[in-house]
């Protein structure tokens, strides 16, 4: 009997594909239902973000780099912000740094509990999808409500935030805040105990803290692999040392960690909102700055922890209007690479779950 | 017991107009197969708007609202959307294959129905051979899906048509091996027999008179489920990874032939499960059997539309090795007990 002849063949996942979360395309070579070989490629959405904004004002940066990233846009906002401070030496109001934090948490929940919906639906499940949305319906609120934006905030400025808080901000976030450490528990009932769910995630897609380090992971991605460094509390900026969180870690590296983490971050991020709402000072909510904002001539590399990991931007001056040169670091991106790493000789189901769980936004990856 | 089966009273009446012979079976038959259609083509259609409406709510939504009251007329809408829409055929497919494959589909879901005693009497034909029947023409869904995934030219067409062949044929081991414990006890492949020796009180239901008859009711519910192609083991179209699997090509009426012989399909194994491990047609004397058989038949549809919103799905090995490893020996197992089971008589007879 001759031997039956079989072929790996090429499989285009994407641009197109629902779970390549914007468009990215895998090339996968594949044996059957097994991946050999993945390569992403990128630049699907490339909008040349870091250039535009060398024709643009510091000021009108903010909005450009909303759409860099723009599930966590108050991140963009606040380590642009960050950054030009530290080149001009701008002292952020207290009330301000108060503000900050407790949307940039906020805005992290609500980053977290897009990756917890849409990383049960890539594995099947589509109800805890809507779940997620729900509760973080509550949160956009509460960004509508502050900045009358949802999506791209433009809120937090050079030198402080653009609106004080109304007066019903604070009930209702507490109510929310509540609400959410709530249902966080509802969601690890729904799905922790499932053995689908189990048999899904647990030991899938293992990364190990050395090859994690290697390519430059970070945020929860590194965490989920053992290693405990968050620039909140690494490099601290704003005035995260007041507050007292923890940082949650897990060592196996498999989606299930990289799932159960981001479930635990978020009930931290509450402690933190709670935290920050108890202990608000009042007073000014902007540091006064010119309209024709020029740092003087010199260089920064900025960096804050966003739900997606290290997000940085090397800013350069030269004294003059337009920033000289941005260069924006996402998690995203090193992540992408660390996919064919850890998704080759897996089934195509692994290779969604995998890809799901690194939580990658495109636009991020292609700025 | 069975009153006057309504072929018999149809050929009856028919005869009353003086047709004979071959023709009169050629009508009488020709319209129960139109009855039938319509009955089947209106449930699908609820059964979509239904599944819309239960998954809308579990999801904190209402689903569909516009047409009419809570949109009841939303899939009718839906229908002839899809029958506007252009049929788009692609270039590089096998012509005579992609065109079949979902007439073969609908045609495996609706000859299903031949054997389905819908309630007392309400029968198209009682087959002596009526359970083997049904399993042997529901397995012609595999070769329609196996026909459209290699019809469409398409990676991740073929990849789905292929894993529901492997799906659908190791299901059907256990399937059948469910089925063997009441076949045994019954002592009849024919479901009206099957359905008649469930008769009486609630016990009597091979559910729960068969010994261990919830595990083979769990097992053939799980089976079932796999048949039907329905998360958690929806691997056939599995969205997330195949797009759209099979059916990714298709569209406009072919697309809305897959997608009637899906809702069907679950029609079917719920109407199959009532049948054999429910009791069929048999209540509490009052209510008409027909509504029995509807009502424990929904009360499973909507078991499976639960099941479908809430679990996450399996993966393609996963789904073998739970068939082979823990399904096979538990129904294997579950017939020689109840062989045992039966040689002894130990099992009550009301």
């Amino acid at each position: 009997m001759s031997d039956l002849r079989t072929e790996e063949y090429d499989l285009n996942m994407g641009p197109h594909h629902p779970s390549t979360h914007g468009v990215c395309r895998l090339l996968l070579t594949m044996d059957g239902e097994r991946v050999v070989k993945v390569v992403p490629y990128i630049g699907y959405l490339h909008r040349a973000i870091e250039k535009i904004c060398e024709n643009r004002s510091y000021a009108m940066c903010i909005p450009m780099l909303d759409r860099f990233e723009y599930v966590t846009s108050m991140s963009c906002n606040q380590v642009f912000s960050l950054a030009a401070e530290r080149l001009a030496g701008i002292e952020v109001p207290e009330r301000a740094e108060y503000l900050r934090v407790i949307m940039l948490e906020l805005n992290r929940i609500a980053s977290h509990l897009i990756f917890f919906g849409t990383t049960a639906m890539d594995i099947g499940a589509l109800t805890p999808f809507l779940y997620a949305l729900r509760e973080r319906e509550d949160i956009i609120d509460l960004f509508e409500m502050t900045c009358g934006q949802r999506l791209t905030y433009n809120y937090i400025r050079i030198g402080g935030v653009s609106k004080d808080i109304p007066e019903e901000f604070t009930p209702r976030c507490r109510k929310t805040i509540a609400n959410i450490t709530e249902k966080v528990e509802e969601y690890k009932r729904l799905l922790n105990g499932n053995p689908i769910w189990k048999m899904r995630t647990i030991g899938i897609g293992k990364l190990d803290a050395d090859l994690a380090l290697a390519y430059g992971a970070s945020g929860p991605i590194l965490r989920a692999s053992g290693v405990d460094y968050d620039l909140r509390r690494d490099d601290p900026y704003s005035i995260y040392d007041r507050f007292d969180f923890n940082i949650p870690i897990y060592h196996n590296g498999d989606v299930y960690d990289r799932y159960m983490i981001r479930l635990d971050e978020i009930q931290e991020s509450c402690k933190i909102v709670g935290q920050a709402l108890d202990s608000i000072v009042e007073g000014p909510i902007k540091a006064k700055v010119s309209p024709n904002f020029k740092p003087p001539a010199g260089e920064t590399y900025t960096r804050i922890e966003n739900s997606r990991g290290e997000m940085g931007v090397h800013l350069v001056s030269d004294g003059s209007k337009k920033p000289f040169r941005l260069k924006a670091r996402g998690g995203s991106y090193p992540h992408l690479q660390l996919l064919p790493e850890i998704a080759t000789n897996c089934m195509i189901a692994d290779l969604v779950a995998i890809f799901a769980s690194f939580d990658v936004i495109l636009p991020e990856v292609d700025r | 017991m069975i009153a006057i089966g309504i072929t018999v009273a149809l050929t009856e009446l028919l005869g009353s107009f003086g047709l004979s012979g071959g023709l009169l079976s050629v009508i009488t038959y020709t319209i129960l197969a139109a009855g039938t259609f319509g009955l089947l083509s209106v449930l699908a259609l609820f059964l979509v708007w239904w599944e819309r409406k239960v998954a809308g709510h579990m999801q904190q939504r209402f689903g569909p609202m516009r047409n009419g009251w809570h949109g009841w007329y939303q899939t009718l809408m839906d229908g002839l959307k899809l029958l506007q829409k252009e049929d788009i055929l692609v270039a590089t497919r096998d012509k005579v294959v992609f065109f079949w494959a979902p007439v073969m589909c609908c045609i495996a879901a609706f000859a299903a129905y031949i054997v389905i005693p819908f309630g007392d009497g309400l029968i198209v034909a009682d087959l002596n051979i009526g359970v083997l029947y049904i399993m042997a023409i529901t397995t012609f869904t595999v070769i329609a899906l196996l026909m459209a995934g290699w019809g469409s030219n398409n990676k991740y067409a073929l990849l789905g048509g292929m894993r529901s062949a492997a799906q659908v044929v190791s299901y059907e081991v256990p399937m059948v091996a469910s089925i063997l414990v009441v076949v045994l006890y019954a002592g009849s492949l024919s479901t009206v027999d099957i359905v008649n020796s469930q008769s009486g009180n609630f016990l009597n239901w091979n559910i729960f008179r068969l010994p261990f008859g919830p595990i083979a009711f769990i097992t053939f519910l799980i089976a079932a489920v796999a048949e039907a192609n329905r998360t958690p083991f929806d691997l056939a179209e599995a969205e997330q990874e195949l797009v759209a699997g099979f059916n990714i090509e298709y569209s406009g009426m072919k697309f809305a032939m897959f997608f009637l012989a899906e809702f069907i399909n679950l029609f079917t194994v719920s109407a199959i499960t009532v049948i054999l491990f429910l009791g069929g047609w048999h209540g509490f004397a009052f209510i008409p059997t027909f509504v029995w058989f509807f009502m424990k038949t929904f009360a499973i549809v909507f078991l499976l539309i639960m099941v479908r919103w809430t679990y996450p799905r399996m993966r393609v090995d996963q789904l073998m090795e739970f068939a082979w490893k823990v399904l096979v020996p538990i129904t294997f197992l579950n017939i020689i007990v109840a062989a045992i089971f039966k040689h002894f008589g130990w099992y009550w007879e009301l």
